[in-house]
């Protein structure tokens, strides 16, 4: 049937294979994976367009205006129609601090859910690989992690860099240490599940044919073993991105993440809180929803996306 | 079938051994972890899976291990292609010991060498990649054919060879039935041009269906390419079809070895002839037969002396005591008190 046809004409192009696929055929089925898809890109265009989809820029000094600070939302009595969400004690729009706290609460989930992966993976190949007492020394660690909460490792990371760093420098170099400190307290679930996956895959046979052929060690975990332990990665990498988020804003609402000049999510809310009983609810509400459904969309996508790479439940 | 078998083994006298193995031997270290043991006060716990194996396989023989589950068989396996490191003894594969010091030239010129074809070819193909990738993977990492162009080309003649479309290419392996999987493992033992492949009960996981496809292709591609096999199997009805000589292994012992029209025709040791008489067979419809007396014991705690002596329905006195030595018998050599010299 197809024997004058080229066979390379014959393969479909990526995007057909894509829309082929199990992944899209159970996303294009579950409209709750849809809408928190869309409310998840929207908050992500939103933040990388802030400086330009913000009715002002609110670290820029020029614009404010004290006179501006502790306007409610426009539709309420008493709003100005500049300031949509309001404003906070220093006339800042409560609308463009949340576009510009997303940008940084976005940066920093992404960055350290990267950083935790990369060193999950690394140390969960070389643990499942290795074994012996490298396998012991790295999950012994791991373990020893596990029985602290992850916020308490954090705040412990963050808390000694903050003392080497010293306070001049400390606001140069806090985005590196919150990246850091989140990170290396989530780095855990990867490499036990990357462990764990490496000693059920480094025993199937197609493992036993690429050593037969001399490849090394490293070489094959990275062209054999990884590409099939990566769905479980994926879907913590999901999960965690949510919880990074979280962990950050915790982190700034407590006061050693990010400073109120460069706020995040957390930090607005940490701000707005001093002034929930004076009855400007809307300064720490607004951040506070924008958190919620942010962290909520990403964690609802986390969700499909375990069971939509769970073979069991195709 | 009785005539090429008698051609084989006349063809195979001329030829000069291409595996040599010498002495083998692998055991297992089960202890408990140090603190455990410390704590529990039990001692080390080794399990020896192959004790003392010695076989030679000439070029373009068909080799057949066999023996029930446990008996080292795919230990050997291992050891045999270099994927497991023996305890002691010797591998030589046409002159190289797979084991021995080399330079990284002549490790690369020793693999080329040897294949392995796996049992179960649901785990064997890597499941994210091509077909074709998977087929390639040898020819690159030996870096045989540098242009991609002429490296595709071979993958498709590979698969021809095998009995697949040189389009397969381009699929996943869960694109196909075991059968067709198993050949693409075939495909891909083939794509470094090896003299010597390892089949580890390559039909044991096919239907019956397809396990007589897969064992004729490996003997049609014996005789084209003028293959030299080591054939591990259970299935003595499979081994029949396909080997020149056949070792029986009991416990990790080589209790008999000879050329396979003898060795099925008459079988020396009380084992092998436990073993051939449990093969289903239609001209025994209706006959009584001997049943397997009891099961392969436990070979953390081997029985003394002859291994097989608790189920040996010819036990003599001295079998719980002494270990057989090794007694030719006609053309087969036996590891039976039976035969031993008065």
């Amino acid at each position: 049937m197809a024997d004058t046809s080229d066979m390379r004409s014959k393969e479909p192009g990526r995007i057909a294979r894509a829309l082929d696929s199990d992944l899209w055929y159970s996303f294009s089925r579950s409209p709750l994976a849809m809408i928190s898809t869309v409310v998840v890109v929207l908050f992500i265009a939103a933040a990388l367009l802030a400086p330009l989809i913000a009715p002002h820029d609110p670290f820029d000094p020029a614009n404010l205006s004290i006179l501006d600070s502790f306007l409610p939302p426009a539709w309420l009595d008493g709003g100005d129609p500049r300031f949509l969400l309001g404003t906070d004690d220093q006339g800042r729009d409560v609308l463009s601090t949340i576009l510009y706290g997303m940008r940084i609460s976005l940066a920093v989930g992404f960055a350290s859910v990267i950083f935790a992966m990369v060193l999950g993976i690394t140390l969960g190949l070389l643990a499942g690989y290795m074994g012996g007492w490298v396998d012991s020394v790295i999950m012994r660690i791991a373990d020893v992690q596990l029985t602290f909460p992850a916020i308490l490792i954090a705040l412990l990371i963050n808390g000694v860099a903050r003392a080497m760093a010293g306070p001049q420098s400390y606001d140069k170099v806090v985005f590196v240490v919150l990246v850091l400190s989140i990170g290396l307290s989530f780095w855990v679930q990867y490499g036990r599940t990357v462990r764990g996956s490496v000693l059920v895959e480094a025993n199937k046979e197609y493992v036993l044919a690429a050593r037969l052929i001399g490849l090394k060690p490293w070489t094959i975990m990275v062209k054999h073993v990884l590409p099939n332990v990566l769905g479980p990665v994926l879907v913590i990498a999901t999960i965690n991105l949510a919880l990074a988020i979280i962990t950050e804003a915790t982190l700034s609402f407590l006061g050693v993440g990010v400073p109120p000049t460069q706020p995040s999510l957390g930090t607005l809310i940490r701000i707005g809180n001093d002034f929930l009983f004076s009855g400007e609810w809307w300064i720490t509400i607004f951040p506070g929803i924008t958190l919620a459904i942010l962290a909520l969309s990403v964690n609802l996508l986390g969700d499909w996306l375990r069971d939509a790479l769970n073979p069991k439940l195709r | 079938m009785a005539l090429d078998e008698t051609l084989n083994v006349a063809r195979s006298n001329e030829a000069r051994p291409l595996v040599e193995v010498r002495g083998l031997r692998r055991s297992f270290d089960l202890s408990k972890p140090w603190l455990n043991r410390l704590i529990e006060r039990s001692g080390r716990v080794s399990l020896t899976a192959v004790d003392g194996v010695d076989f030679s396989i000439r070029e373009g023989e068909t080799y057949a291990l066999v023996g029930e589950s446990g008996s080292g068989k795919s230990t050997i396996a291992r050891m045999v292609v270099g994927l497991l490191p023996p305890s002691a003894g010797s591998v030589e594969i046409d002159g190289t010991d797979v084991w021995g010091k080399k330079s990284p030239d002549q490790e690369r010129r020793m693999r080329r060498k040897i294949q392995m074809i796996f049992q179960d070819p649901f785990a064997s193909l890597n499941p994210r990649w091509r077909v074709g990738a998977i087929i390639a993977e040898p020819i690159k990492a030996f870096g045989l054919i540098a242009d991609a162009s002429d490296r595709a080309e071979r993958v498709g003649e590979l698969l021809s060879l095998v009995g697949l479309d040189p389009r397969d290419g381009q699929k996943f392996p869960h694109e196909f039935s075991g059968g067709q999987r198993q050949r693409i493992a075939i495909a891909r033992a083939l794509a470094s041009d090896p003299k010597f492949i390892v089949c580890d009960e390559p039909t044991s996981a096919l239907d019956v269906s397809v396990q007589a496809q897969v064992l004729n292709l490996l003997r049609d591609l014996q005789q084209r390419l003028g293959l030299t096999y080591l054939f591990i199997s259970h299935n003595l009805a499979v081994v029949r079809h396909v080997a020149t000589r056949v070792g029986v292994l009991y416990l990790g012992r080589l209790v008999e070895e000879a050329p396979a029209a003898e060795l099925f025709a008459a079988p020396q040791h009380p084992y092998t002839k436990m073993l051939l008489e449990a093969v289903p067979d239609i001209d025994m419809e209706g006959k009584e037969r001997l049943a397997i007396a009891g099961e392969i014991p436990n070979p953390v705690t081997p029985p003394p002396g002859c291994h097989f002596h608790p189920r040996c329905p010819a036990r003599l006195s001295g079998c719980d005591r002494d270990i057989p030595m090794p007694q030719h018998v006609g053309n087969a050599t036996v590891r039976c008190h039976l035969f031993d010299p008065r």
